[in-house]
């Protein structure tokens, strides 16, 4: 077995556009959640959402290159140029033909299929262009980075809806840990901005109008967001060798299946996959001082998950934070988990933990230290990050300050 | 049929009843409509309509939307006709 490591890091969320403004962001509590400003947004009943305001294309890609990538295909691409710039890899020879990309999203290349929609159903045209597909298809992505960086190892796209990025970085700290391949590079993304997106999560009746405030007993739903995460997860040993800045350790990766519901959560199975991840990390559970919660801002997530901390954790639940900062990014969907790990790498580095944001009376279904509203210094050792997909799919990752 | 008729013909489709099981005074939850049922229900009235109905599963008792029976819902519907002009 190896240990596992993370040597880069890169982001481009509504927080900020690289992993310095988005950590800024987080200590200071800011909202990026916005009104929306997308095309027949009068239209939609939810017009609030996490967007990346101010994002021009052209300022990153030519214009080939947009013809080929969809923006969350472009969010991976920025997230992923920051992350391996920061590891300092260069992917030549054996580490290249060993390394590799697993990533995750749930809508792909969502934007791509409404403006083609749009085209051919509503302006009636009958031709599109000729990349529809590969623009759309939800591995462009990872796709994309191993041509960008020469990765020719192991490279797919994971889909579980709201856990696609923790599924996706669980795949790599495993394929990393039993030899598999010497460097992964692993997140996630998503770009479901758009009309057709945001019509069929009001369909569903949990978003709210106006924000997110997770555990808050005024919460009225989610938020959806947009953006990327990516990160570099390196064999310790090739990492040490080739003296390389080492963020944190990947020390425990769990999943589960409610095998339930295919929209409500269930404590057993949120339980089972933070237990599960523990185990596989070989860590007590008095060890954890920060969990990035799931924290959707829902009736139904953030009590079923606070009910399952509790159980998971016993008294030490009292004694540890759990914060969710979809409150200021919104719900990436598959992307979230990918952003959301920022938050534990600042805990355990830097020593701050994010707040929850938007918190105005407690709940006493969710009667955690939430972190409300302010950001917290804490040394923090351990850490874990939730993700609890509809399906009834969870993954919950452990990291470990190094 | 009318309003009452139609509320509960939408009504007992979800609860995979017979429209001459539902009763004015049934609560959804006794006859069987979860959450997502509810969604789904609402929606149909929607349709049915021609109506926006206010409703956020998150908070379900804060909605204008009287959902505590069947009787309450018809009314509820009769009520958004007349102030929606259909």
């Amino acid at each position: 077995m190896h240990r596992v490591v993370i040597t880069g890091a890169g982001t481009i969320n509504p927080l900020g556009a690289d992993v310095a403004s988005t950590f800024a962001a987080m200590r200071e509590g800011q909202c990026g959640i916005g009104p929306l400003e997308i095309a027949d947004v009068g239209r939609l009943s939810i017009q609030i959402g996490g967007q990346i305001k101010g994002y021009d294309e052209t300022a990153h890609f030519n214009r080939q290159q947009i013809a080929l990538y969809d923006r969350f295909t472009q969010f991976t691409l920025l997230a992923a140029r920051e992350a391996i710039a920061q590891s300092g890899l260069s992917f030549t020879g054996d580490l290249a033909d060993r390394s590799g990309v697993v990533l995750g999203t749930s809508g792909g290349g969502l934007n791509t299929q409404d403006e083609n929609y749009r085209a051919v159903y509503e302006a009636g045209k009958n031709r599109v262009h000729p990349f529809i597909v590969p623009k759309l298809m939800n591995n462009a992505a990872a796709s994309h980075v191993s041509m960008e960086w020469n990765l020719r190892g192991p490279s797919f796209t994971v889909a579980t809806a709201c856990a696609s990025s923790n599924h996706a970085m669980g795949q790599a700290f495993n394929m990393v840990r039993c030899g598999m391949a010497p460097v992964m590079v692993t997140g996630g993304s998503e770009a479901m901005l758009c009309f057709g997106g945001i019509k069929a999560w009001e369909g569903l009746r949990v978003m709210s109008k106006d924000a997110c405030r997770p555990f808050s007993a005024t919460r009225n739903g989610m938020v959806q967001g947009e953006g990327a995460g990516v990160f570099v997860f390196e064999d310790y040993e090739h990492a040490k060798a080739r003296g390389a800045d080492i963020l944190c350790e990947v020390v425990g990766f769990a999943m589960s299946s409610d095998a339930a519901d295919i929209v409500m959560p269930s404590k057993q199975g949120a339980a089972r996959a933070i237990a599960g991840a523990l185990k596989d990390a070989r860590l007590a559970k008095e060890s954890v001082g920060y969990i990035n919660a799931h924290g959707t801002g829902t009736a139904a997530n953030d009590k079923t998950e606070c009910a399952a901390v509790a159980d998971v954790f016993g008294p030490h639940a009292d004694q540890l934070m759990i914060s969710s900062t979809k409150s200021m990014h919104g719900h990436l969907i598959g992307g979230t988990g990918a952003v959301e790990l920022l938050a534990c790498i600042m805990a355990l580095r830097d020593g701050v933990v994010a707040p929850t944001i938007g918190y105005e009376e407690p709940d006493p279904e969710c009667a955690l230290d939430v972190v409300p509203n302010v950001a917290r210094d804490a040394n923090v050792d351990v850490a874990l990050s939730n993700a609890f997909a509809f399906g009834g799919l969870n993954a919950v990752l452990v990291l470990r300050k190094h | 049929m009318n309003i009452k008729e139609q509320v509960i013909a939408i009504i007992a489709e979800q609860a995979m009843l017979e429209p001459s099981d539902i009763k004015m005074e049934n609560t959804l939850e006794d006859i069987g409509i979860d959450s997502l049922g509810l969604v789904e229900s609402i929606f149909a009235i929607e349709e049915a309509f021609d109506i926006a109905v206010p409703f956020n599963a998150n908070e379900p008792s804060a909605s204008d939307f009287d959902i505590s029976s069947v009787g309450a819902i018809v009314d509820a519907v009769t009520k958004l006709r007349a102030e929606q002009g259909k």
